[in-house]
């Protein structure tokens, strides 16, 4: 039993590891695929969104910005149109200008100045007391002659210590040029540009073709240079697009940088932001999934766990009622077969030994007539023919309990009250009970169903179990106590007749045999060893189950259950 | 007799006419016959053997008979056979059945082909004579309502 119990054991782990796996992959793969897929549609078109938001927003600054610029120098190439060197030479007359400037159009210009060709500065109206400067060596005058348009400068210190820039217009007057030159205000320049802030980390900056910043960024970090290097570089093929490009930073994390060319390519108008920030509803979306994916997974695991436990103890269940039954079958069959064989072997017998107890019958009617008589030997004689009577007798019990044992269905089933049956083989016994000094006591169950067995099979049962009882208690005496009433169990209603005595009890080495056919205790000549096997056959035909409960010194309980429903199932 | 008596059965009782009951017995086994024939006999029967079902029915023909007791299991033919012939042929005879092949479907199949009783052998002479008796009695009876 050891081994094959290891084996089927390990037949139904393998089982339900193939269960739990079948279920697991089948269930998971498909969730972690529709996850996978959507989550990546979902990145893609959610990174064009957030990418061409950052674009459309630095395109829109940008265009802010160059206007911006435009307006400014619009504003001064009018102003140098309208009048005349010498006009704008009058300090009072700039001042005004200056002031309607900054009343009419925008408080972002500083001051206004004029320098004539030699880079003297010939009036100034402002904020700062500049006087005559001479700006004959500085990069935005020169740059400013040489420019035949309105020329805006990067962002420099210059005399003032202040950041500023500058916006300078040439002009001829009398065959000589002439500048006018305003400043605009940095931080009315700078909040353009501040402004753009975005998340927690979006911040945008103008850097000039020298890689130096124009506007102040927000963040104290000073961002490496490499990837605005590379926009400047590549200048030509970048005019007038915005670019967008991600890559890792000097400490490790990802940037995002939208750069856009301004000022003709000049200025280099950069925003940054950290790409977590930039994506964080991706970065949401995608813990949510993984969450997802998470909770699905352990209810999945949980679930294949527990269905494939009970699934799998479902199946025990069924191979072990499959055995049980398989050893029915066995068992019925066995019975089967031996009573076709018993029966055989009773037909046989039957006729020899008629003859024989025939025989034995003439010899006695001979003897009362012939001389024999007065023989000393007769009496001899007699005793001899009984013998042969006895023994021919007790050969007819064998063979015609065989031929019982053998038989098969067909017998004339009827509808039997069981309570009234049992009553009248109590009383067929009382008178053998009486002799043993036996009390046979009755619990029957009023009221019960009529059921429908053939009468004289279910009497032969009732027959056999009580005199196997009486045989048990012969020399001690005692109870029999026999009881009918209703149960359930083997899906459906059952009666229970239970046949119990005090007798010296079955040992269990007996039990396991008990209903094998041939099988006795009882002294040889006393007992067939077929009685409970016929009752066994009987009670199994009829759908229901024989059981034995005993031990020695405690008596024996014979407890048979017949199904009430068997007609109505079949 | 013959034919005629049979139709008029009511006289036709041994019993009634204080005779010897004529039985006739039919079985293959020859010694058992013997034995059996020899102890009725005995008993103050008149017993006849036939030794196979055809030898039987050729009794039947040539004999009347008060009782008939057959083996239901025979080499020639079965013993129902043999019964259901019988009655055909003489239905106010009445039959018992007397055999050591008995099974329950044979016996019941005796019975509703129109058997007395049955016995199983070996049996008591005497519980053989006491059927035997008692079926020549009612069995006249029995064939009135034939």
């Amino acid at each position: 039993m050891g081994p094959v119990q290891e084996k089927s054991n390990g037949h139904y782990h393998a089982l339900r590891r193939n269960i739990l796996l079948t279920i697991i992959i089948v269930s998971i793969t498909p969730m972690i695929l529709v996850s996978i897929s959507i989550l990546y549609q979902f990145n893609v078109s959610y990174r064009e969104k957030v990418e061409a938001h950052l674009k459309t927003l630095v395109k829109k600054h940008k265009q802010n910005i160059d206007s911006f610029l435009k307006e400014k120098s619009g504003d001064i190439a009018s102003l140098a149109k309208t009048f005349t060197f010498a006009e704008m030479s009058d300090e009072s007359f700039l001042k005004d200008r200056l002031a309607v400037l900054q009343q009419e159009y925008d408080p972002a210009f500083v001051d206004l100045g004029v320098i004539n060709a030699r880079g003297v500065q010939m009036a100034y109206a402002g904020p700062f007391n500049l006087g005559k400067a001479v700006y004959s060596s500085a990069e935005w005058f020169k740059k400013a002659m040489e420019s035949d348009k309105v020329y805006v400068s990067d962002v420099f210190l210059g005399i003032r210590g202040l950041p500023h820039f500058i916006v300078a217009v040439r002009d001829n007057w009398n065959g000589e040029p002439w500048i006018l030159r305003a400043t605009i205000d940095f931080v009315a320049f700078n909040d353009l540009v501040e402004n753009i802030r975005i998340g927690e980390t979006g911040f945008a900056f103008i850097l000039n073709s020298e890689g130096e910043f124009q506007t102040k960024p927000l963040h104290n970090i000073i961002p490496s240079k490499e990837p605005y290097a590379g926009f400047l570089k590549n200048e030509a093929e970048l005019q007038d697009k915005i670019t967008l490009i991600e890559r890792e930073d000097a400490s490790g994390i990802d940037e995002i940088y939208v750069a856009a060319f301004l000022k003709g390519g000049r200025w280099l108008l950069v925003y940054q932001q950290r790409a977590a920030d930039a994506f964080t509803d991706l970065r949401n979306a995608f813990r949510v999934t993984l969450a997802i994916i998470l909770l699905g997974s352990i209810g999945i695991i949980s679930m294949a766990y527990i269905h494939s436990k009970k699934m799998v103890s479902r199946i025990v269940r069924m191979d072990k009622e499959k055995q049980i039954m398989n050893t029915q079958i066995v068992e019925t069959g066995k019975l089967a077969s031996i009573g076709e064989l018993a029966a055989g072997i009773a037909h046989e017998i039957n006729n020899p030994v008629a003859i024989m107890v025939e025989e034995a019958g003439w010899i006695e009617d001979l003897l009362s007539e012939e001389d024999i008589k007065e023989s000393e030997n007769l009496e001899e004689f007699k005793r001899a023919l009984q013998q042969i009577h006895v023994q021919g007798k007790r050969c007819k019990e064998i063979t015609h309990k065989l031929l019982s044992f053998a038989r098969k269905s067909g017998s004339t089933v009827q509808d039997v009250q069981i309570n009234e049956l049992l009553r009248e083989v109590i009383s067929l016994s009382e008178q053998r009970a009486k002799y043993s000094n036996v009390v046979i006591n009755k619990s029957l169950e009023e009221n019960l169903p009529t059921i429908r067995v053939s009468e004289s099979e279910l009497q032969q049962v009732f027959l056999n179990l009580i005199n196997n009882a009486l045989d048990a208690m012969e020399k001690t005496g005692g109870n029999i106590a026999i009881s009918t009433k209703i149960v359930s169990g083997h899906g459906g209603q059952n009666i229970q007749i239970q046949v119990a005595d005090e007798g010296t009890g079955i040992p269990e080495s007996d039990l396991i045999r008990i209903f094998d056919p041939f099988y006795t205790t009882k002294p040889v000549g006393k007992g067939t060893g077929l009685g409970l096997s016929i009752c066994y056959g009987i009670v199994k035909q009829l759908g229901g189950d024989i059981e034995v409960k005993s031990a020695i010194g405690e008596g024996a309980r014979f407890i048979i259950r017949i199904p009430l429903d068997e007609e109505e199932k079949k | 007799m013959g034919s005629r008596s049979r139709k008029t059965p009511s006289n036709h009782s041994a019993v009634r006419q204080n005779r010897r009951i004529k039985l006739l017995l039919v079985d293959d086994e020859k010694e058992f016959l013997k034995v059996l024939s020899n102890r009725l006999r005995k008993r103050g029967i008149e017993v006849e053997t036939a030794s196979s079902g055809a030898k039987g029915i050729q009794s039947l023909r040539r004999a009347d008979f008060d009782v008939a007791v057959v083996d239901l299991k025979m080499e020639d033919m079965g013993g129902i056979e043999v019964l259901q012939i019988f009655k055909k042929m003489a239905p106010e005879i009445p039959i018992i059945i007397l055999t050591g092949h008995g099974s329950e479907e044979a016996l019941v199949e005796g019975m509703t082909s129109g058997a007395y009783d049955y016995l199983m052998k070996p049996c008591d002479i005497e519980e053989l004579l006491a059927k035997v008796k008692e079926a020549a009695e009612v069995g006249d009876h029995k064939g009135d309502n034939i």
